[in-house]
């Protein structure tokens, strides 16, 4: 008993249990930390096992962030691999109970931190849902919400190439990728006043109108993006190396992404239009017109090609909604004043703030007006009870958000289905047979970011 | 207050209004009992008269009590200085809904009825609470019939949901004996993005729901996921292990008994303590 006591207390916190410590008793362990490579492997190579188990992350830097994927290898080839989730679980769901509802849009833009329009967005449609506002939404917050959504759209999938190719050594690609997010980027700070994690879609509309100039970057930022993508098409498409690394690799077909609950661009790569913004469309996306990108080779190839075309949509769409925009103003948030949030937002000398015009009222002329603004800020607005389940197609599939009220000024439940997390399930019957190199490839083609994963 | 009693009597009219009742509009007597009765002129009215009552046993369900709010402000660890401290209102769910439930929600019911017969349930015994509400169809289904109904939405051509895109747990700890619940979503995407949820529930004491993965194996890891947040043991799940928290970490963080955590954080002299232990108005 002493024995296992003493066994317990200094063992590996990371171990699992005594049965797992039991059963690798003999094996030999290996722990590659960056020192002498050349030591390990001839270390490994005396015990001519051909059979071994390597851990590849949290830590990795061609793993999207803190995943850590289990592989066993026989030689060069995967023979079973296991996915290890959980290093970036912040608890955001929780958190969310805590805070009022227009306080959630905070946290959940947090999750997947290269689709942070499309977790505001979500969640915003389940609240209005909840409330039975959906069809009070004024047109102009939906607009903008499909203008910032299909940019969004378009820096997440430059980010999949981008870091993609980074894995596979094509740093140029990186480089393109990024300088052409950096411009989309810059849109969405000019909008909402942050790069990432905007906050900017709230319960009942968006946080603010666009701004003076807003539009006109827009409409000069997309013949520059279409020119980046052009090149960033030159660069792939047809190039035999990057054709090499990827056709054929990674193959998952329809019945497996059935069985797999797969959506988005993988899903599209079996052939199957499957799109939320056609099947079910949300902010108005039935008057636009773009269409479902599909190609029928169900790999990494397929895939990268998919997200290029759908970019060129993207910008189909954005610049159906900046026309909508520059033709038709009019308010961006719901009008039931016991739900908008009540301080409109202006730039003063220290920075954006509270306007003067709205100050003046609540300090100067209308003691209702604060009172309404105290009680909207301090304790929020109720909801009534019931749940919804929202979705929408965001970059990588379908983002569902189970929203639960219990008629409090706070989330009951917010429960997020993000399509990384799910998605993730296919890295075992995308890798297991192929090699290690593709395991890489395979995994860039899913285009997992665990912020959302793991949320 | 003055608003609070005048939406109070509005209220009261509309529903009588709704019953349908047979007096005239102008009602006098109603009047008189909302204006001096004041805050709760609905519950002494439907004893006064014959129309206001409930409706007759069979046609329409009650909301379902999923819990209690207590005081204005839900300010639970400290004196209620409102004056509403001693109210107690209860959380209403929305109720089970009756025939026809609209749109195509009841092709899915149907589909459903003629899907399960001759298995082992039928669908008065598998589905306990058929719930049409903002739009969206829940199923609640005895937890012992999920898998059979689970097969049967999968593989009836005239259902055929393909996708189950997920499953996530609710705690409700003042429903005694169904504190946990399991809430799947299922897509069709041969039936044009039909959307149906299934809500099944199990006491705290027998956290045990069949598991589903043999049907949708994309639930693998929503399950593992649900059983490391609430505790919800899914039998026959091929490796039901902790997924986003230490394999030993004790206790399951979403449920409502769990703390949030956290520290006081001291800034410019004062002290703001953790969220979940601020004065909250909830």
């Amino acid at each position: 008993m002493s024995t296992t006591e003493h066994h317990m207390s200094d063992r590996d916190i990371y171990a699992t249990s005594g049965a797992d410590a039991a059963e690798s008793e003999g094996a030999h362990v290996f722990n590659a930390a960056g020192g002498d490579w050349d030591q390990l492997v001839d270390e490994a190579a005396a015990l001519h096992e051909e059979r071994i188990v390597v851990n590849m992350g949290p830590q990795h830097p061609s793993t999207h962030g803190v995943l850590r994927l289990i592989l066993e290898l026989d030689g060069e080839t995967v023979t079973e691999t296991r996915a290890g989730i959980g290093y970036l679980h912040t608890g955001i769901e929780k958190n969310m109970e805590f805070r009022n509802w227009t306080q959630g849009t905070t946290f959940c833009t947090r999750m997947d931190y290269l689709t942070p329009l499309f977790n505001e967005t979500v969640y915003c449609l389940g609240v209005e849902r909840l409330l039975g506002i959906t069809d009070e939404i004024p047109q102009r917050a939906s607009t903008i919400r499909v203008l910032m959504m299909e940019l969004n759209r378009i820096s997440s999938h430059l980010v999949a190439l981008a870091t993609g190719g980074m894995e596979m050594g094509a740093t140029t690609v990186m480089t393109v990728g990024f300088r052409e997010r950096e411009r989309i980027l810059a849109i969405l700070e000019m909008v909402t006043g942050l790069r990432m994690n905007h906050a900017y879609v709230r319960p009942g509309g968006v946080a603010q109108d666009l701004p003076p100039g807003a539009i006109d970057k827009v409409r000069d930022t997309i013949p520059l993006v279409r020119r980046g993508l052009g090149e960033l098409e030159l660069l792939l498409n047809e190039n035999p190396v990057l054709k090499g690394r990827t056709v054929g690799v990674g193959h998952l077909d329809l019945t497996g992404c059935m069985a797999l609950g797969i959506t988005g661009p993988v899903l599209r790569s079996t052939g199957l239009p499957h799109d939320l913004r056609k099947l079910t469309p949300y902010c108005g996306y039935e008057t636009y017109d773009f269409e479902v990108i599909t190609r029928t080779e169900a790999d990494a190839y397929a895939r990268l090609r998919i997200r290029i075309d759908e970019m060129y949509e993207s910008l189909k769409i954005a610049e159906q909604a900046i026309d909508r925009l520059q033709a038709v103003p009019g308010p961006v948030m719901v009008a039931d004043k016991k739900i908008a949030w009540p301080a409109q937002l202006a730039i003063g000398s220290d920075g954006m703030g509270n306007s003067l015009d709205h100050i003046r009222e609540i300090m100067g002329t209308s003691m209702e007006s604060l009172i309404h603004h105290f009680k909207l800020v301090t304790e929020g607005f109720r909801v009534p009870p019931g749940q919804v389940y929202a979705a929408v197609e965001s970059p990588k599939g379908e983002l569902g958000c189970h929203v639960v009220s219990e008629g409090g000024t706070r989330p009951y439940r917010a429960h997020f289905r993000d399509p990384s997390f799910n998605n993730l399930q296919a890295t075992a019957a995308m890798c297991e047979g192929g090699q290690v190199a593709d395991v890489i490839v395979a995994v860039a083609s899913l285009d997992p970011v665990m912020g959302g994963v793991d949320r | 207050m003055s608003d609070e009693k005048s939406d109070a009597k509005s209220d009261a009219e509309s529903d009588e209004k709704k019953a349908g009742s047979t007096q005239g509009p102008d009602q006098p007597a109603a009047r008189i009992a909302s204006s001096t009765i004041g805050d709760q002129p609905g519950e002494l009215l439907e004893e006064e008269t014959d129309e206001r009552l409930p409706a007759a046993p069979g046609t329409a369900f009650d909301p379902v009590v999923v819990g209690e709010r207590r005081g204005m402000f839900g300010a639970a660890d400290i004196g209620d200085t409102s004056g509403y401290g001693g109210l107690v209102s209860p959380v209403l769910f929305p109720a089970a809904s009756q025939r026809p439930y609209g749109s195509y929600f009841d092709d899915i019911a149907d589909n459903l009825e003629r899907g399960l017969v001759g298995g082992a349930a039928s669908f008065g015994e598998a589905v306990e609470r058929v719930v049409v509400d903002r739009g969206e169809l829940t199923l609640f289904v005895r937890r012992e019939h999920l898998p059979a109904v689970a097969r049967v939405l999968r593989d009836d051509p005239a259902l055929r949901f393909e996708m189950c895109t997920g499953v996530s747990g609710v705690h409700y700890p003042a429903e005694t004996g169904r504190e946990l619940h399991a809430v799947y979503h299922f897509l069709s995407i041969t039936h044009g993005g039909r959307r149906v949820r299934v809500e099944v529930t199990c006491p705290d004491g027998d956290a045990h729901i069949p598991s589903i993965v043999s049907i949708y194996p994309a639930n693998d890891w929503h399950e593992r996921e649900t059983w490391d947040m609430f505790g919800i043991e899914f039998d026959g799940h091929p490796a039901l292990t902790r997924i986003l928290m230490p394999d030993d970490w004790p206790g399951h963080p979403q449920r409502k008994d769990y703390p949030l955590g956290g520290i006081p954080v001291e800034y410019k002299g004062a002290t703001i303590p953790p969220p979940d232990q601020r004065r909250s108005y909830n």
